[in-house]
């Protein structure tokens, strides 16, 4: 088979582009979410749901009728907060996965606030976005500092923190935090009423924590086109050796962006725990894989921080969906990890597809194949900003 | 409890737990010494965890289910491997999603089988005359699995095909240089694939371990990060085989002693400790590197295009 493939290579030549075109990233991106679409439509079918009806009910209960629309968009809140911090973290090569981790890090932090302290009443929300926001932070910088510091492999560490912040919450509500009246399942005492978010009418629409969202992405577009950061944090992406050159401190921004990031999760998890639950509950519930959720939809944004609004909600999209198959199609619920993980796979699969393109060589060309084959340029350096891309070429360094 | 008792205890336990670890970080080894990361471990180990599972309980032999494990856990890999080295897309994000994809689909087709045990599952073994050893005996030699002298057998052999075979010189060199190995005419995408399929397999067969004998059952938490920590496994042993099956059992020792606390601290905080032990290990190793010259595969994680510098 491999032989075949190299044998039909020879009549054609990879170009790389130095900049793939906008039309052409969101045609691959369609394309790849299509046929994830057309897997769900087999899973169907497999499973005696008559594909058409299905599809109906799912968009009528995800986006037509009111109640629905708001699940889908609560659903999108953190997965905007965490899918901000995750794109600039991948846009300087900081391979954070652990935003699940971090997400737990800030509802443990705003459950502090919550549960035990004396502040007034109007100052304790604000109290626990702060709090919830360092305590992310804080959990996202020990992995960055000992990444930057001492270039341990950041994508273990983050994803170790994920299951120490996950046996944390648990250790919390089974022992120090657990609730009076707690028997079978455990969580903490509920929050007052002073510190729990508003939410649309009669939904679960927190929209303070989602209002949060909307202004730091554009804090962040803003960031990335305008500033000296911003500019810093491009030329670390495409190429660590450049920044070096450049007098960038690589450690310093690394440090910043991974704190910025995880502090993004954090303000994700105070949402969830004071939008939502209303206190600190099983983990597995307080996030339901948002942390993980979030990488796609960074890497769905491809490196553009506005991006990440309708990435989001297509995940948003894909939970509330999950939620529908579940309850009113009676199938699994695991189906939106499912998706989910195809989804991801289908998007890094085509992402070659955006870098370049097969050209037919010339008859003179051809004869003097293979020796000549494609003698190019790294397509690293084609990569306009998209992490997955650029990274291809240059793994996250230091493996370990 | 006396202390060479303790210690007895400890080390058998030990080498129970680090099996599973020491298939996965075995078969990432390789597949990272071709120069392809693997990010799918955890996938791959519950895939075989539940093929492996369904296969035995369906069939009633764990044997068909242990060689299903590690067909599953090659198949994932596959997908890993032509999506990293065919189509040259992201190595890192190629191993992700086929971690979350595995979690997924392994959770959707072990549905039915969650809460079962299984009948009739891996016996353990005591290994005749050297059973009879004083402490050793105990200590290595009675009531432990076939898969887990396997595994280390596996590793010495992994280690004299790497360091001591042609083969294993083409491997190793595809991981370092894979410009030099297509000017010297031989192919490096087979290589690699070889490399993926074999790590695929022993980390199926390292989740086979966990659903057919060290817990005979499935659930949806059972691979629980052991992929992740196999990986952290292979970094800590620095890519070689013999170093793994050290790594391994000190892992699992630690592991070990730290559920002996359990009368000191509550349960959430134990489980939690072999994922602050694997943070600490890779800090150790980051350390060590600083003053060794001991070092990754040059080219892991690029993929190879020729003409590429």
């Amino acid at each position: 088979m491999i032989g075949a493939l190299r044998r039909r290579r020879a009549a054609r030549r990879w170009e790389p582009r130095a900049d793939a075109p906008a039309w052409r990233v969101m045609l691959v991106t369609i394309a790849a979410v299509a046929v994830a679409a057309l897997v769900v439509t087999w899973v169907f079918v497999a499973y005696g749901v008559a594909p058409g009806e299905a599809w109906a009910t799912i968009v009528r209960r995800t986006l037509l009728e009111p109640r629905g629309l708001s699940e889908t968009v609560r659903k999108a809140i953190p997965l905007l907060l965490a899918g901000i911090g995750l794109l600039l973290a991948f846009r300087a090569r900081f391979w954070n996965i652990g935003a699940e981790g971090q997400i737990l890090a800030g509802a443990i932090g705003a459950t502090a606030v919550a549960l035990f302290t004396e502040l007034p009443g109007p100052l304790v929300v604000p109290a626990m976005f702060l709090a919830g926001m360092l305590a992310g932070a804080a959990w996202g910088a020990v992995p960055a500092l000992l990444k930057a510091r001492m270039g341990v492999n950041e994508i273990i560490t983050t994803l170790m923190f994920n299951y120490i912040a996950l046996y944390l919450v648990r250790w919390l509500i089974n022992g120090p935090w657990k609730a009076r009246s707690a028997t079978g399942f455990s969580y903490s005492e509920r929050f007052p009423a002073e510190a729990v978010l508003p939410t649309l009418g009669a939904t679960r629409l927190h929209w303070p924590t989602l209002a949060i969202a909307l202004v730091l992405v554009a804090v962040v577009a803003l960031l990335l086109a305008r500033s000296r950061f911003g500019f810093e944090v491009e030329v670390l992406g495409r190429s660590p050796e450049a920044a070096r050159y450049a007098g960038i401190d690589a450690g310093r921004v690394t440090l910043l962006l991974a704190a910025l990031a995880a502090g993004a999760a954090g303000l994700a998890g105070v949402g969830e725990v004071a939008g939502i639950h209303r206190r600190l509950v099983e983990p597995t519930q307080l996030s339901l894989g948002y942390g993980y959720a979030a990488i796609l939809v960074a890497l769905l944004a491809r490196g553009k921080a506005l991006a990440v609004v309708p990435a989001a909600l297509f995940l948003g999209f894909v939970f509330a969906a999950g939620d529908v198959m579940r309850v009113s199609l009676r199938l699994p619920s695991q189906l939106p990890d499912v998706v989910t993980g195809l989804v991801l796979l289908l998007v890094v699969a085509s992402e070659p597809l955006t870098r370049g393109r097969w050209v037919r060589r010339d008859p003179a060309e051809a004869a003097t194949a293979p020796a000549a084959e494609a003698p190019v340029a790294p397509p690293a350096a084609a990569t306009a900003g998209a992490p997955a891309g650029g990274a291809a070429h240059a793994s996250p360094d230091g493996e370990g | 409890m006396d202390i060479d008792v303790l210690v007895v205890a400890t080390i058998a336990r030990a080498l129970a737990f680090a099996t599973p670890l020491l298939w996965a970080a075995l078969g990432e080894v390789i597949a990272e010494r071709s120069g392809v990361v693997n990010l799918g471990v955890e996938g791959m180990m519950a895939l075989g965890a539940v093929t492996g599972f369904a296969v035995a309980f369906t069939t009633g032999d764990v044997w068909w289910g242990l060689a299903a494990a590690g067909l599953a856990g090659m198949l994932g890999s596959l997908l890993h491997a032509f999506v990293a080295i065919t189509l040259r897309a992201d190595a890192y994000v190629s191993g992700l999603s086929l971690t979350m994809l595995g979690l997924g689909l392994s959770a959707l087709i072990g549905r039915a089988w969650v809460g079962r045990p299984l009948p009739d599952p891996m016996r353990t073994i005591d290994v005749p005359w050297l059973r009879e050893l004083p402490l050793l005996g105990p200590m290595l030699f009675q009531g432990q699995y076939v898969l887990t002298y396997a595994a280390l057998l596996a590793a010495v052999v992994a280690w004299a095909m790497l360091f001591h075979t042609r083969g294993g010189l083409v491997l190793r060199s595809v991981g370092e240089n894979p410009t030099a190995v297509d000017a010297a005419g031989l192919h490096v995408r087979p290589v690699r694939y070889a490399a993926v399929l074999i790590g695929g397999l022993l980390a199926g067969i390292g989740g086979g371990y966990l659903s057919l004998a060290y817990r005979p059952s499935w659930g949806e938490g059972m691979v629980n990060g052991l992929g992740w920590i196999a990986l952290a496994l292979a970094i800590f042993a620095m890519w070689h085989p013999l170093r793994v099956i050290v790594a391994g059992l000190l892992f699992g020792a630690c592991f070990t002693l730290a559920f002996r606390l359990q009368t000191v601290f509550p349960p959430e905080l134990l489980t939690m400790l072999p994922y602050v032990f694997t943070v600490l290990a890779l800090v150790f190793t980051a350390w060590r590197r600083g003053r060794l010259a001991f070092g990754a595969p040059e080219a892991l994680g690029r993929a190879y295009l020729r003409g590429e510098r």
